[in-house]
């Protein structure tokens, strides 16, 4: 079970968003997307869900070329959570979780006992059940976050991709909600999360892939990968480590100039 | 987390709660529909009894071993079967087909405000009819209307798409813009026309009067017009109702959930134009009923298509039947046009939902 990008590139009017990029999701692994704004990280994960089309190399899942691929049968092994979580008429949450099961659900189907044992599932370990029957419009930003990671995991892909999942969670949610992706990579999930929080990806990542201006500037497991020498590079950034005992080592950022 | 249920007591409403409300609805509508269209048929300048109209309608349909009522009188059944009859199906059929296509447009553009007209469909619908009036053709058979109707609503989706589509993809926003200024174009044309057709003033006001929306002297001939037509945008939008939910999310959050985006779009505003094209060739230009019907529905049901949809095609045959039956009734001498009663009956009872259910409005 693998989803890569191998050497993929997008050119949108004649500018390239990405280039040369190479990335592999496994089973077992969170594996984190950094980069300043505008690195690439977002079209890097919409490649990875098969939304856009690379202009050069490839995207594959398990050997087969994902624009090949039916969009239905790819949204069956892919979930993505976008960024935007703007929910435009009156749903229900338990309808937009609900959602999830559509590529699962034929046509004129209805779903099954199997669909919504999948739907309360999903909302019990995203924490939202007790919000099922209010209206979407009226969440909270980090309820709405929470419901969305709950339609995505109604999807039961094996592949999950997250845009800045936590930008808008309190720090109790935003823990829950590594926890959870944690524990779904030790189930066999694998999880692909797009970051601007370091010290996040530090404790919670297994691997990371740092972008910068739509390049692959690095990757590999977090430890070798965030050195002073490239988060000074990449990041225009100084950084101090400290080492907090339980939770492993925590980073300390200052600018530049000041550090200079 | 028990005040987070308490918090919100207006709007949600229990699942078994939603249903029953749904059922309910369905059956209010139906029974709303049928007391419509026999009331649309009874009542007019010649009052017939309502038992008579059924004994009628029971008489053409059920074959005579089942029911061989004592003979009526002929004046009533040529009322009944061939004037007062297909205007109300007709109408019926135009305000289904309305109520759909502004159900579905709206689900697209993931906006309230959304209806025919934003797609250019029904200015385009419109010209194409004036063109009919002010070539005369409209004189020689009752078929010109429709004709150029419908070739008016598919040419300006056609151009709409033409002008905001790129490398396979049509974003909505600019379709949106496409479509709107489109529609002034067509608008302004068809203004140009009528203007410039005011040295025959009876073709003129001819055209004045279609374009206030109305249904007298329809025939049968327009409802076989309207029928196949109103029947396979019905059903095709029903066929995409679960991907219109989806859409709402944004395109990006249903095509990652395996919604073909670009092609439910197209099937959607094609879809639409059909129905606006077979609506406006038979009732002309009517107003707010595309919009009214299916924004009052998702206030009282809710915004999931599979119950919006055929809940808007109902209440939407049902609305214009009633609109029709003001029309022909409020004044003692002529009748008003149909388009003024539409949008003077839909206007102040969309206000009254708007105030008294606000607080399900919530994200719209």
């Amino acid at each position: 079970m693998n989803l890569s990008l191998k050497e993929a590139g997008i050119r949108v009017d004649g500018r390239w968003l990405v280039r040369d990029v190479s990335l592999d999701l496994s089973p077992g692994r969170v594996q984190a997307v950094v980069g300043p704004n505008g690195a690439g990280k977002s079209t890097v994960l919409r490649l990875l869900a098969g939304l856009w089309k690379p202009t050069s190399g490839s995207v594959e899942m398990d050997g087969v070329q994902l624009p090949t691929m039916r969009r239905r049968a790819v949204a069956r092994r892919v979930a993505f959570v976008p960024q935007d979580t703007h929910v435009g008429f009156a749903f229900r949450v338990r309808e937009i979780v609900a959602m999830g099961r559509h590529p699962h659900v034929g046509r004129f189907e209805s779903p099954g006992r199997h669909d919504s044992a999948a739907v309360d599932s999903a909302m019990d370990r995203a924490d939202v059940r007790h919000l099922a029957d209010r209206l979407a419009s009226q969440l909270s930003g980090g309820e709405r976050q929470r419901v969305l990671i709950a339609r995505c995991l109604a999807t039961e892909a094996d592949f999950l991709l997250l845009d800045e999942p936590t930008a808008n969670l309190d720090i109790d949610h935003a823990l829950d909600t590594f926890r959870l992706l944690k524990a779904l990579a030790a189930e066999g999930k694998a999880v692909a999360v797009a970051l601007h929080d370091l010290n996040a990806v530090v404790r919670w990542a297994d691997r990371v892939t740092v972008l910068n201006a739509g390049r692959l500037e690095a990757s590999g497991p977090v430890v070798d990968v965030l050195s002073d020498h490239l988060l000074r590079a990449v990041f225009n950034v100084g950084v101090e480590r400290l080492l907090a005992a339980a939770e492993g080592t925590a980073l300390v950022f200052h600018p530049l100039d000041s550090a200079s | 987390m028990s005040s987070a249920r308490t918090a919100a007591p207006a709007g949600p409403l229990a699942p078994h709660a939603q249903r029953r409300r749904r059922v309910a609805f369905f059956l209010g509508a139906s029974l709303c529909l049928v007391l419509a269209a026999v009331a649309g048929v009874s009542i007019g300048s010649t009052s017939i009894h309502w038992q008579s109209v059924l004994r009628i309608l029971a008489a053409e349909i059920l074959p005579a071993w089942v029911f061989s009522p004592e003979a009526s009188s002929e004046v009533e059944r040529v009322i009944v079967l061939q004037i007062r009859l297909p205007r109300v199906i007709v109408g019926g059929l135009a305000g289904a087909a309305l109520a759909v296509a502004g159900a579905q447009l709206q689900g697209v553009f993931r906006n309230p405000l959304a209806e025919s007209s934003v797609i250019g469909a029904s200015q385009g619908a419109a010209l194409g009819a004036v063109i009919a009036f002010v070539t005369h053709l409209a004189a020689r058979s009752a078929l010109w209307i429709p004709l150029c109707a419908f070739t008016g609503a598919f040419g300006a989706l056609f151009l709409v798409y033409l002008i905001s589509s790129r490398g396979g993809r049509t974003p909505v926003a600019t379709l949106l813009l496409a479509g709107i200024a489109l529609g002034a174009f067509l608008s302004a044309a068809a203004s140009l026309l009528i203007s410039l057709s005011f040295v025959d003033w009876q073709v003129a006001a001819e055209i004045v009067f279609w374009m206030m929306g109305g249904l007298d002297n329809r025939t049968w001939t327009h409802v076989w017009i309207s029928l196949p037509f109103v029947a396979v945008g019905v059903v095709a939008s029903l066929w995409l109702a679960r991907d219109l939910d989806l859409l709402l999310l944004g395109e990006e959050t249903s095509a990652s959930l395996g919604v073909q985006v670009e092609r439910v779009k197209a099937v959607v505003l094609w879809t639409a134009a059909v129905l606006t094209g077979a609506a406006v060739a038979v009732s002309g230009v009517v107003g707010f009923a595309g919009l009214v019907v299916p924004h009052a529905i998702r206030l009282v049901l809710g915004p999931a298509h599979r119950v919006l949809l055929p809940a808007s095609a109902i209440s939407g045959a049902c609305f214009l039947m009633i609109c029709d039956l003001l029309a022909r009734t409020v004044r003692d001498s002529g009748e008003v046009r149909l388009g003024i009663v539409t949008a003077a009956f839909g206007a102040p009872f969309f206000l009254y939902l708007l105030r008294s259910r606000r607080k399900e409005v919530g994200g719209i």
